[in-house]
């Protein structure tokens, strides 16, 4: 394997981590304040739908950003009042959540398209373009490190270096600011929180509401930057990799960072087959390299990392006792 | 018109849930700079009282005085306003937390951490210098004793600035010596000024450490009375509402032959720790050993072992025939069939199933015996129920209602259901954990009643208990346990606490380290 196609694998890793990293952190800041979410894969597939179609019918890829992330937060606050207010099963809510968004999304893409759930390609300023970082162009002839920032680094749409930036934003949220004390304290011991003088449940439905944010822009760039367009269930499991990137993480971000990254690094090697096969030697199946990040995230599940602890209360409703 | 000699004055004070009245009419009044004992049995409704004062429920009517000043108290922030700080029972803390973190967690000075942080390690040092109140502010609560677990907790009412104290049966968890720092750092902060409401079932407590006592009973105040002016015999009554014996009443132990006989009996958990490193006692018919010892010294895991929980090695006859240690026959259920009967230390963990009704816990560990059954495929499920309401009604268990779930009783009303199936199956050994914690004082008594009618009809009694008074007045032999071994043994009539004390933090009688 020539440096090239290294470099190439790379570049689709960082595309592909993408989703999954946003999904990965919105997890995170629910499942930190006690509130497990299944339901990201719903969260982002609505985001998807959402945000292809506004943004093809007004044309303008921020109006549907925008839509992506509201239709995620009404999915989250749906969750929220599922969990916190009525202190519902999570996992039950989650789930729910999913298979609404599985039907619907096709739903309402075939009423408004008639394009078998599928929205139409979108182009021009209906979609993100990657833009070309500072430089990128010029520093290219230097070895080595010249094509890995111009193939690598630069290049991406907006949306990625969102992502990146969200991993050092996260974790300076969570362990520098009060909010972050707090989040973190509601889900190891909400009782703590309550008594001292806290409001629980506003803490919680604030993690909810950034997790609906995160899944939206994870639905949004899967829909309008890395594809041109929502098809129907689109998101493929992305929802439940994150999940697993976050155990293997356990719950801190910069560790999600580089599990999604890993996760990403497997999705991008199931579309060269040929590159695996020259390194191997062997010619493997494509679709068990398809299978590979449905594996790993298998493995992680089943608690072959290692062991992950979460966070205390998770899964748990919050009933004040005397 | 405030009258600020007091810091709490309660006027009126009721509080229903449903049909139950919880609190009725309560009047009181906490003088400033004194620590004031609130008991009363288990439902007696002081937690409610205090929970009303920390803004977790809201009183039906009656009113309350800060200071001489009417308050309303909607919510804990309003408590913590008000000056009220809570040690609960059950710590609130965040235990993956450091030291630091759980006493400003609600208290930041601003959106950022930095600056409360360093703010609260310099106040925590002052703290720790006037108080005795020292802890490692970077230590995680995890690592921390329960004893320093508390301190955090006391900590967390004084950073919040807190003149008012009120803490929850705070030495249910404690060692004697604990318990003896707890109570020098209360009257620490007494002699500074704070008003402290000490809430406890424990007598002795009250006796030693309280200016004035207020006794509470069926959700109503009985008395408030000057703690220099009554006696423990005074305030039980008060308390239960009829004369109750406080010293258990035996007679001389009428030993037969040896029952049990134990030797170098080892567990290992599952971390490949020893626990229990070599064991060796008899106990005879008509005695009770009592097992004293601070908690977590193996006393857990020799229960364990003899009851068929935990697989151990050593060798262990009962009557003259070999129990097994490990494979077939060391499981629970030979042993019950061998004629042992065990009532574990935890019971809502191992002696009930908290949603399970009463009926079908006492069929537990019992539930092939011949009579509950109707014939090859069916349980007799009517012959179990009335089993069980003959079994309560002989036990007294309030209220005697069969199909009622195990945890719709009270913490003493559940011990008495565990202690009733076991001991009503005619043992030959009895090994009984904790038969008293968290009972109130009128089912304390009966139980130990029963303990004592067992033994004086022949059988053999294995007691363990962190509570030694339990142990020195039921026992006619004590061992002390420390780190999985017996220190010694002793005659409680010769011993005394102090002798036991150092015995049980690994030293023997003469004062050596073992």
């Amino acid at each position: 394997m020539d440096y090239a196609t290294l470099l190439q694998i790379l570049d689709s890793t960082i595309r592909l981590a993408t989703p999954l990293l946003f999904a990965c952190l919105a997890g995170l800041y629910s499942e930190r304040a006690g509130i497990f979410d299944i339901g990201l894969e719903g969260k982002m597939l609505m985001a998807a739908m959402s945000s292809a179609s506004v943004a093809f019918l007004t044309g303008s890829v921020w109006a549907g950003l925008m839509a992506g992330i509201l239709a995620s937060m009404l999915m989250a606050g749906i969750h929220g009042i599922a969990s916190i207010t009525f202190r519902g099963n999570q996992l039950i809510s989650g789930v729910a959540l999913n298979f609404v968004a599985s039907g619907i999304t096709v739903l309402v893409a075939q009423r408004l398209f008639g394009q078998g759930g599928r929205t139409p390609p979108l182009e021009g300023e209906a979609r993100f373009h990657p833009i070309t970082l500072p430089f990128a162009e010029e520093l290219q002839s230097v070895p080595i490190l010249g094509p890995l920032y111009h193939e690598v680094i630069s290049g991406h749409s907006l949306l990625v270096y969102v992502a990146v930036l969200t991993v050092p934003l996260t974790w300076w949220i969570l362990f520098r600011t009060r909010f972050g004390l707090r989040l973190r304290a509601v889900g190891e011991n909400p009782a703590a929180v309550d008594t001292a003088g806290i409001s629980v449940k506003g803490l919680r439905f604030a993690a909810v509401a950034i997790t609906g944010i995160l899944c939206g822009l994870a639905g949004a760039y899967m829909a309008t930057a890395l594809q041109a367009g929502f098809g129907r269930e689109m998101t493929a499991g992305r929802g439940y990799i994150a999940l697993a990137a976050l155990i293997f993480a356990k719950w801190r971000p910069v560790a999600a960072l580089w599990a999604c990254l890993l996760f990403g690094f497997f999705q991008a090697l199931a579309l060269r087959p040929d590159v695996v096969e020259a390194v191997v030697q062997v010619k493997i199946p494509v679709p068990f390299l398809d299978a590979l990040p449905y594996v790993l995230t298998v493995l992680v599940l089943a608690g072959f990392v290692g062991k992950a602890i979460p966070p205390r209360a998770g899964g748990e409703p919050y009933v004040k006792e005397r | 018109m405030a009258d600020a000699r007091y810091a709490i004055e309660l006027k009126g004070i009721s509080k229903a849930f449903g049909p139950v009245q919880a609190n009725k009419d309560i009047h009181i009044a906490v003088p400033k700079g004194t620590i004031h004992g609130i008991i009363g049995e288990n439902g007696a409704g002081k937690s409610t009282l205090m929970s009303i004062l920390y803004g977790f429920y809201r009183a039906d009517s009656g009113e309350i005085l800060i200071n001489g000043q009417p308050t309303t108290i909607p919510d804990s922030q309003s408590a913590i306003r008000a000056g009220i700080g809570m040690v609960f029972q059950h710590f609130k803390l965040v235990q993956n937390f450091t030291v630091l973190e759980n006493v400003v967690l609600g208290a930041e000075e601003g959106a950022l951490l930095a600056g409360s942080l360093s703010k609260a390690r310099k106040v925590l040092t002052d703290l720790a210098r006037e108080y005795e109140l020292d802890v490692d502010p970077d230590a995680v609560i995890e690592d921390l004793s329960v004893g320093h677990q508390q301190r955090v907790e006391i900590l967390k009412a004084l950073y919040r600035q807190a003149d008012i104290l009120i803490l929850d049966e705070p030495t249910g968890v404690l060692t004697p010596a604990e318990a003896d720092h707890l109570f020098r750092i209360l009257k620490g902060l007494r002699d500074q000024g704070k008003t402290i409401i000490l809430i406890t079932h424990k007598l002795r407590e009250i006796m030693e450490t309280t200016d004035n006592v207020s006794v509470m009973r069926r959700g109503t105040m009985v008395g408030t009375v000057k703690t220099a002016e009554t006696s423990p015999e005074q305030l039980a009554e008060l308390m239960v509402g009829r004369k109750v014996l406080l010293e258990v009443e035996k007679k001389p132990a009428m030993l037969g032959r040896t029952v049990l006989k134990v030797e170098d009996l080892r567990v290992v958990d599952e971390h490949g720790v020893e626990r229990l490193k070599g064991v060796s006692f008899e106990i005879r018919a008509g005695e009770i050993l009592g097992i004293a010892g601070v908690a977590g010294n193996g006393q857990s895991e020799l229960l364990e072992a003899l009851g068929g929980i935990a697989r151990a090695t050593g060798k262990v006859t009962l009557k003259g025939a070999d129990l097994p240690l490990s494979g077939k026959g060391s499981d629970a259920r030979s042993r019950r069939a061998a004629g042992i009967a065990h009532v574990p230390e935890d019971r809502q963990a191992l002696g009930l199933i908290m949603d399970f009704t009463a009926w079908e816990n006492v069929a537990f560990g019992y539930h092939d015996a011949p009579e509950y059954q109707k014939n090859a495929l069916f349980m007799d499920n009517d012959a179990l129920r009335a089993d069980t309401e003959k079994k309560m009604a002989t036990f007294d268990v309030r209220p005697p209602i069969p199909t009622l779930a195990a945890k719709s009783f009270s913490g003493g009303n559940q011990q008495k259901i565990v202690v009733a199936r076991e001991i009503e199956r005619n043992p030959d050994l009895l090994l009984i954990g904790q038969p008293t914690r968290g009972v109130d004082i009128g089912a304390i008594e009966f139980i130990h009643k029963q303990i004592v009618s067992l033994r004086d009809q022949g059988k053999a009694i294995l007691l363990v208990s962190v509570e030694l008074d339990e142990i020195r007045s039921l026992s006619d032999r004590i061992a002390v346990m420390f780190d999985g071994r017996i220190m010694g043994f002793r005659d409680p009539e010769t011993t005394d606490e102090r002798d036991l004390g150092l015995m049980m933090a690994g030293m023997t009688g003469k004062g050596e380290a073992a």
